[in-house]
């Protein structure tokens, strides 16, 4: 379990972490998302002890990262494999001595069987048996990322930390890998913590979320509860919903769907109850994992306002003004 | 006269001068990218992206390479005579033209070295720090392994360079085939000297490109 507490950093006069509180429990798949800026790559630099911070404390498994005391923190090091957004593959290694490499560093054999046997299983479990001798510059991005991904294994970590890590592949290369990731949390019970600023990233294998914001925490929670009604004014902007092209004559109001709600046909039971019509401006359906998510924008007369609210309150919607 | 290749006298000077160049070029190649490694990997570990940056070393080592890199290599030559002297006994000769060869290649190829080693990806660098490695382990794992191919090519253009110096230590009694081609070819007016020694010169620099294309290519 990783507890960070009031975490802050400047740096050259800049404060880019001001006080960050985060709880990370064992076992989950953590995001945390926010924009170019917000700090989330300098707060998962500092979790690993490659930055230093100025004030609170990180704490991994009660122990405190802690940039001075170098042998503490290289065990640390050791139980936290961690992928980056450009591979960072050795060129002139092959795929097996890519993966070696971390046990190398701490005098594990690599040569003896058991050592071979358990790269080529790692080189297994990212699907790159026909790839053990090739060269990172004869792979595509996301082989590599795969590479990497098996490296960060290597020490047999319990954790394992992802800055950017698919934001240099497409979609179709992310799922793959998205998916993968699930698998090792799945199978190997170590701890994902993944920092990025893709939504479908959160959306796909996040467990928990943290929304940071100019070095703030902005929200923490599921990711569903964050993303399809977000209260918060900056991650409608960072999600660059409804905002701007709503009508400006009448009201609009939100409506949200969690779960079963969308299976009900509230919009037209109430056009029809109220006996008026409605302006369906905006809409937005969410699949997350098994269930659907949704949130819709109607637009009418601020006479029949407080009637629809009303309405609404009984068929138990959550609604939302937007001013 | 029979040709002028066939000519026995020209065939065993230039055997001997040609032996002369490659005993000077290996010599003050080998000398020198051993001892220009050394500045060159402190620079790397003091440079301000370096693993232990420190501005004072790194600023002092960068002055005196530049320095060195910056004097003529004819006037470097006659400066260093009372220190050839010291080193090898004598002043004159091949082997003495070895000790301002290799002075002279030092800063140079500490300073590409240095280039091709700070060339590194950092984030590979990264990756080794996230993994708990040692400053010294991403120095050799990482810095060193990472960059040979580049100091391959550095190597072969130094090697290319001393062969153009060489020609001018034969000012200092060095010999080699540069020093025949002045002497025989451009002194005595034999123009066939100037033209051989030319011709030997281009296939020779020619052939270490050659080598040293295949070997680049082989190591990356």
């Amino acid at each position: 379990m990783i507890q960070i507490r009031n975490v802050k950093k400047t740096f050259n006069k800049t404060e880019v972490l001001k006080g960050i509180n985060i709880d990370i429990e064992k076992g989950e798949i953590f995001g945390i998302i926010g924009q170019s800026g917000a700090g989330k790559s300098t707060l998962l630099r500092c979790i690993n002890g490659l930055e230093s911070y100025d004030e609170g404390s990180i704490v991994v498994d009660d122990v405190l990262v802690d940039i001075k005391n170098k042998k503490v923190l290289r065990n640390l090091q050791r139980r936290m494999g961690m992928i980056f957004q450009g591979f960072n593959l050795l060129e002139r290694l092959d795929v097996y001595h890519n993966i070696a490499l971390p046990m190398k560093f701490w005098g594990v054999p690599t040569h003896t069987p058991e050592a071979k046997e358990k790269i080529l299983n790692l080189i297994k479990l990212v699907g790159l048996e026909e790839k053990v001798h090739s060269k990172p510059r004869e792979l595509s991005g996301g082989q590599k990322q795969r590479v990497a991904i098996a490296r960060a294994l290597a020490l047999d970590p319990d954790f394992l930390l992802c800055d950017e890590a698919t934001s240099a592949l497409d979609p179709e290369i992310t799922k793959g890998i998205l998916a993968l990731l699930q698998k090792i949390n799945k199978e190997m019970g170590i701890t994902i913590i993944i920092v990025t600023h893709q939504m479908e990233v959160v959306k796909q294998v996040c467990k928990k979320v943290a929304f940071l914001s100019g070095g703030k925490v902005l929200a923490v929670g599921q990711p569903e509860q964050l993303f399809v009604w977000p209260k918060e004014r900056e991650i409608r902007e960072f999600l660059r919903e409804e905002s701007d092209k709503l009508p400006a004559t009448g009201v609009n109001l939100k409506l949200f769907f969690y779960g079963e709600g969308n299976q009900r046909p509230i919009v037209t039971e109430m056009s029809r109850e109220l006996q008026t019509n409605f302006n369906i401006c905006w809409a937005k359906l969410e699949d997350f994992r098994e269930d659907v998510y949704g949130s819709l924008v109607l637009n009418m007369d601020k006479k029949d306002l407080e009637k629809a609210c009303a309405f609404l309150d009984e068929k138990n919607v959550t609604w939302e003004v937007i001013e | 006269m029979s040709g002028i290749l066939s000519t026995t006298g020209m065939s065993s000077i230039i055997l001997t001068a040609f032996k002369q160049t490659l005993y000077m070029v290996f010599w003050s190649t080998l000398f020198s990218v051993v001892l220009g490694f050394i500045p060159a990997i402190i620079m790397t570990l003091t440079a301000p992206d370096g693993l232990k940056p420190n501005k004072i070393v790194y600023e002092i080592l960068s002055f005196i390479v530049n320095v060195f890199r910056s004097f003529p290599f004819i006037i470097l030559l006659v400066i260093l005579i009372p220190f050839t002297r010291m080193v090898v006994g004598k002043s004159i000769g091949t082997t003495a033209a070895i000790v301002p060869l290799t002075i002279s290649a030092i800063p140079y190829i500490a300073r590409v070295f240095e280039t091709s080693l700070r060339e590194t990806n950092p984030g590979v660098i990264e990756a080794a720090r996230s993994f708990g490695a040692s400053n010294f382990q991403i120095l050799i794992h990482v810095y060193v392994k990472e960059s040979i191919p580049r100091m391959l090519n550095g190597i072969i253009l130094l090697v290319i360079s001393l062969i153009g110096y060489s020609a001018m230590a034969g000012t200092v009694g060095g010999g080699g085939v540069g020093d025949i081609a002045i002497r025989y070819g451009y002194q005595q007016y034999k123009t066939e000297y100037l033209i051989v020694c030319s011709v030997i010169l281009i296939a020779f620099v020619q052939a270490i490109q050659m080598l040293g294309n295949y070997m680049y290519k082989k190591m990356s």
